[in-house]
Parts: structure tokens; C-alpha cells; sequence
């Protein structure tokens, strides 16, 4: 897998390269500011990015401005975005073209490095990786409307879990269920919230984070 | 509190001749209107006093009466700086806010008191006595020169027809319909209707400002009022700087307390962790291992908790992408449906920005903790040098700000604000809707870039 890496603090881009490296991937390009990180994703044409949000030479959101620019230019390019924070408003921006292959991570994630690369393997294959602290936000706001508040505990978990990009296998496996039990969970979800069912994993949850974001 | 200098000329350039021909003629008018509304307000003022000895309504009459004379000379302050460029400041004494929150009839009489008090009052009242003479007079000649000049020529062509009609057969000093040797004198109207004519065109904006000035005669402030507005304001300055100060003062404890028990005790939790972990790896990988898990676990609280912090000191949208975006973010961090309208410049005073951010975010705060309400509205936009912006919700009112206690609340943003010069209206009848309008002085910072 080819990965561009965008990340300005040094020992953290090295870090990134490293821990990707030791994962099967190829750094094919490692920059530290914005308009670099442009050029290399349109000139790379990457499997996937791995992006800061903040970087030189404005340090504010140049990150993100970039990534967004890049999926202009070539659309559905997988970027996975790193930041200390995460913020909804750049979550939906990123979701905003509806292509999915997003990822919106906070960087404490890296931590673990199986969930991470893992993360990454799942936007660079079209999926989404969205932090479960946004999802957390997305679902604090929604839960006063009411075809949300209808849902039981259980299935907002499922929910969360699904929002964040997850799989019904990995789903099942983190809530030491079968994934029988987490698909009849999902049908019920998608039937109270009146959202059409779809088999293919990318657009249910696309489906789900539109609605959230709604 | 205005960047104009108190009743200054604007810079002059020539006028247009739109300004010549019909602003300057219809401005006279206007003004003449308001010399003779001044002849009528200023003896509506002085029968409702009289009415004071004779019959006690007087006392109910006369504040309305003051009221609407103050409201004629803010109106006579506002044209002067629209039609004539002279600047004039509102020189009133303001009403301390216990006295106009008083209520009843003490409260009415106080107030009044206070009103018939301040030098000003009668100063207007001077000027509407006066400006029905001279004011008229200076906007007569504005008003009359051109139709006069425009008379002249129709006179001069038709004035068979018009003192057969009945009307005067003189024009200024010209015996229009004088027969004999001199039948052609008619004529002679043209040339001094022309003189007219110009005349009114070059003298009429000069007319115009020269009422604007003879308006700051008596409406500007006098010396000793614009002292004691300076004094007011250098101790209004120096309790939103006592605040200001508190109120950092108060952050930086907090940021250390915060510090002190959050990150900086994980930390030592950690090398504690991983002392143990290293005595420990030899002989009990296992148990090692576990508190190796315990400190990563301790490093990503800690992270959380720096993160909290450093968004409750600069949110990081707010940095990114200025006070619209920021405030977009807060509302789709509300729980409450939260509608926003931006219209501001990229980006506006960074202080001033982080104070409105910050009073915004309590506002929301307290929609959703006391009010009751379902759907909010902010509007924020940028005019005049003026950042404004409202809140509007749809909970059961009832807010006030001086209800509120404490720095936390209504009265914590007023302060908060008060040190950049913004001011704060509520408006929360019981029962809704609460509307709460901020308002702070502050140049845009592209503006900034233009003009220094």
C-alpha cells in the first residue's frame, strides 16, 4: 500500500513512517506543510494519505484544506486525517461529497498501533474511520430528535460502533456478540430511523453519518 | 466613544450638484419644519411645567414632554451629521441603572429630577426656543433661493397671466407689469432670477452646514460636560480594567489548578507506573506488562485533559478559521437545534473574537441549562465597526442579568465583553422568547490592514 504522510512536528512524521513501514506500507512521500502535502497526493496519487490538520505556514487547519483541495482534483482520494482535536465541523466537511474513504482520527490513536493501521487499511479500501469521540458528539446532538431517542441502548451502541466505520464482524467481535446478533441489531437501526437498507458495508455507513449529521 | 472628534466638521468636498439643486433645497425645508415643530414642542414643554403649580399632572406630562424634546434634539444631532457632516456627540448624563430600573411614582419623580438636573436638558431647551428663529431663518434661505430664482423666470414670461390671476406684480425690486417706456422691464427679472439661481446653487450645502453648526452652538457638549464624560469614562475604564485583571487572574489559577491535578499528577502516575515496570520485567513480565498498559492508559487521559484545557484557553476552530466557523462548531456541539447566520469579514480582532466566542458559548450554555427551549438562533455580523450579535431562543424567558450572581451567567458576559467597550441588551419576557444582543466595537481586521 502507497502512503503519503503529512505531518510537520519531525519525530512524529518518523514515528508514522515507521510504525506504516513495519506494516506492509510504502512511505512514498513524507512532507511537513501544506502546499507540499498538495503536491505530493495529486503528484503520488497515493493509496491512501495520513494527514495533520495543523501545519505550516499558517499552522491553522492547512492539513485539511489540503486534503479537501487533493479530493477536488481527484475525487474519493483516501485521506485519513490526524489532529489533536476533533471537531465535527471538519468532520462534516470531510463527509460533505458523500465518497466516503475518510478517516478523522484523534492522533492519540496512533497509541495502538493494530486499531490504527488497521484504520488505515480501512479508508484506503473506501471505508470511513471516523474518532469515537466525534461520534460521541454527532450522537449527544442527535439524541433529542426523536427517531433516535427510540432507539434501546444497545442498539445506539451498535450505532456508534457502526458510525465510526466498523464492520458487523468487528462490531460483533468488540461486543462479544454474534455477528447474527449485530445484523438483526442494524436492520432494527436502519428501519427506526427509516433509512433504506443496504448490504454493501461503505454506503450503510455513509448512510448512517448523513443522517447524523443531519 | 465615537472615533469622531465632539461636534467637528467633516472633511469638506465639493458637493454634487444633485446635493445643489434638490438635497439642498429639500434638507432647508425639512429643517424649517423642525424650527416651527420646535416653536410648538417648546411651549408644549413650558405649559406642561406650569401644570406643575396648578395641577398635579403636570408632574405626569412633563417627563413625556422632556423625552420627546430630547428625542427632537438627537433627531436635530442625527441630521446635522447626515446633511451637514457636523459631527455632535450626545452630551447627556447617563441615568445610573438602579434609578431607571426604580419603579413607581418615586422612581418617576427621581428620574425626572435627575432629567431637569442635567445641564443639557435645558440647553435643549434653549436651542428649541432659538432654532425656531434662527435655525429657520438659516434654512429658509436654503430652502427659498432656488424656487425664488425659478420664480423670477416664470414671472418674467407670464406675468399677464399672473396678476391678472391676482398675484403680486413685483419681483425683488422690479415692477414686472409697469407699462409705458419701461414695458420691457419685465425682462430685467431674468438676469437677477438668474442671480438667484446661482446663489442658491453654490450657497445652499454651505447653508445647510452652516445649520448643522449653528445646531452644535447649543446641542454639542460644553466644555464641563465633555470633562465629566471623560471622567466617567476613565472610571468606567478603570472598572473593566479591575475585571479584566481579575478575570485573567482568575484564568491563570485555574489553568495551574487544572495543570496541578489533571496532566501533571498522570505524569507522575506514570513514572511511577514505569519504575515499577521496569523493576518488575524481569521477574513478573507479566504483571510488568499490566502497569505498562496502566501508564499508556494515564498518557491518553492526560492528553484528553491537556486537550480540554487548551480548548477552554483557544478553541482550536476558532484559531483555524476565525469567530463564524467557531461559532458554527459550538452550534453543532449544542444538544439544542441551533441556527446560524454569519456576516462578517475573514477575520476580526483576535482578543475580540475569542470574547465574543466565549460569550456565545455561555449564551448557549444557558439556553440549554435554564431555559427550556428547543430551537436557538445566533446572528452574528460585522457594520459600522460594530460586532454584532443576537441570541435568540424559543425557552420561557424570564433571563435577566442582573439576576445572575457571580462571574458564571448574563452578568459574566457583560463584564467579559465590557472590557473591549461591548454593551448588552436582554430582552426576556416571562414566557419568552429571551433575545440577548451583544454589541463590541472592533475594527475587522482587514480593514485594520487598509487604513493604518
Amino acid at each position: 500500500m502507497r502512503v503519503v504522510l503529512g505531518e510537520d512536528l519531525y519525530l512524529l512524521r518518523e514515528g508514522l513512517a515507521r510504525l506504516l513501514t513495519a506494516h506492509d506500507c510504502e512511505v512514498v512521500a513524507a512532507v511537513g506543510d501544506g502546499p507540499a502535502l498538495l503536491d505530493a497526493m495529486l503528484e503520488h496519487r497515493p493509496d491512501v494519505a495520513v494527514v495533520d490538520v495543523r501545519m505550516p505556514p499558517t499552522f491553522t487547519d492547512e492539513g485539511l484544506r489540503a486534503a479537501l483541495a487533493a479530493r477536488k482534483h481527484v475525487p474519493a482520494m483516501p485521506v485519513l486525517v490526524l489532529s489533536q482535536y476533533v471537531e465535527q465541523l471538519y468532520a462534516r466537511e470531510l463527509l460533505a461529497d458523500g465518497a466516503g474513504a475518510v478517516g478523522y482520527l484523534l492522533k492519540d490513536r496512533v497509541f495502538d498501533a493494530v486499531q490504527f493501521v488497521d484504520a488505515v487499511r480501512r479508508v484506503a479500501g473506501g471505508g470511513t474511520a471516523m474518532d469515537p469521540e466525534v461520534i460521541a458528539k454527532l450522537l449527544v446532538h442527535g439524541s433529542a430528535r426523536e427517531p433516535l431517542g427510540t432507539l434501546t441502548p444497545r442498539e445506539l451502541e451498535v450505532l456508534g460502533l457502526m458510525a465510526e466505520g466498523r464492520s458487523n464482524a468487528a462490531i460483533a467481535a468488540k461486543l462479544v456478540v454474534t455477528e447474527r446478533a449485530v445484523a438483526k441489531h442494524t436492520s432494527n437501526i436502519f428501519a427506526k430511523l427509516d433509512l433504506p437498507p443496504s448490504d454493501d458495508d461503505n454506503r450503510r455507513v455513509l448512510a448512517v453519518l448523513a443522517y447524523l449529521n443531519r | 466613544m465615537s472615533e469622531y472628534a465632539v461636534g467637528t466638521v467633516g472633511a469638506q468636498r465639493r458637493p454634487t450638484w444633485r446635493e445643489r439643486l434638490l438635497y439642498a433645497p429639500l434638507r432647508g425645508w425639512a429643517l424649517i419644519g423642525l424650527g416651527v415643530w420646535n416653536a410648538v414642542l417648546w411651549s408644549l414643554v413650558l405649559t406642561s411645567a406650569s401644570m406643575i403649580s396648578s395641577m398635579g399632572v403636570g408632574l405626569l406630562l412633563l417627563p413625556a414632554m422632556l423625552a420627546v424634546l430630547r428625542g427632537t434634539a438627537n433627531l436635530a444631532r442625527r441630521l446635522a451629521g447626515e446633511w451637514s457632516g457636523v459631527q455632535i456627540e450626545e452630551p447627556y448624563r447617563p441615568i445610573p441603572a438602579d434609578l431607571a430600573a426604580e419603579k413607581g411614582f418615586g422612581g418617576m419623580l427621581r428620574r425626572l429630577l435627575a432629567r431637569v438636573s442635567d445641564p443639557q436638558t435645558w440647553r435643549d431647551f434653549a436651542w428649541a426656543i432659538l432654532d425656531s428663529i434662527v435655525g429657520v431663518t438659516i434654512a429658509s434661505f436654503a430652502a427659498s433661493m432656488l424656487i425664488y430664482g425659478v420664480y423670477g423666470i416664470v414671472i418674467g414670461i407670464m406675468w399677464p397671466t399672473l396678476t391678472h390671476a391676482g398675484m403680486n406684480d413685483w419681483y425683488t425690486f422690479i415692477h414686472v407689469s409697469k407699462s409705458g417706456v419701461l414695458t420691457n422691464l419685465r425682462w430685467a427679472t431674468f438676469p437677477v432670477a438668474a442671480a438667484f439661481l446661482v446663489a442658491g446653487a453654490y450657497a445652499g450645502p454651505a447653508l445647510i452646514r452652516l445649520h448643522g453648526r449653528w445646531t452644535a452652538v447649543l446641542l454639542g457638549p460644553t466644555a464641563k460636560a465633555r470633562q465629566e464624560a471623560l471622567s466617567r469614562r476613565v472610571a468606567r475604564l478603570t472598572e473593566t480594567r479591575a475585571d479584566a485583571v481579575d478575570t485573567q487572574a482568575a484564568e491563570l489559577r485555574r489553568i495551574e489548578r487544572d495543570l496541578h491535578d489533571g496532566a501533571q499528577a498522570r505524569l507522575v502516575a506514570m513514572g511511577m507506573n514505569l519504575g515499577a515496570a521496569e523493576a518488575l520485567v524481569d521477574q513478573h513480565p507479566e504483571a510488568a506488562k499490566a502497569l505498562m498498559a496502566e501508564a499508556r492508559e494515564a498518557s491518553a487521559k492526560a492528553l484528553t485533559e491537556l486537550r480540554e484545557l487548551v480548548r477552554g484557553i483557544h478553541p482550536p476552530v476558532l484559531a483555524d478559521r476565525g469567530l463564524g466557523d467557531a461559532v458554527r462548531a459550538l452550534a453543532l456541539d449544542s444538544p439544542l437545534a441551533v441556527d446560524v447566520t454569519v456576516d462578517l469579514p475573514a477575520r476580526l480582532e483576535p482578543a475580540v473574537e475569542s470574547a465574543a466566542y466565549f460569550a456565545v458559548s455561555e449564551l448557549l450554555t444557558n439556553v440549554a441549562k435554564h431555559a427550556h427551549a428547543t430551537h436557538v438562533r445566533v446572528d452574528l455580523w460585522h457594520r459600522d465597526g460594530r460586532l454584532k450579535v443576537t441570541c435568540v431562543d424559543d425557552g420561557r424567558g424570564g433571563a435577566s442579568a442582573a439576576g445572575s450572581t457571580g462571574s458564571s451567567g448574563l452578568a459574566g458576559i457583560e463584564r467579559r465583553i465590557g472590557t473591549f467597550d461591548g454593551v448588552m441588551a436582554v430582552r426576556s419576557p416571562v414566557g419568552g422568547p429571551t433575545e440577548v444582543t451583544l454589541e463590541i466595537p472592533c475594527a475587522s481586521s482587514s480593514a485594520k490592514t487598509s487604513t493604518s
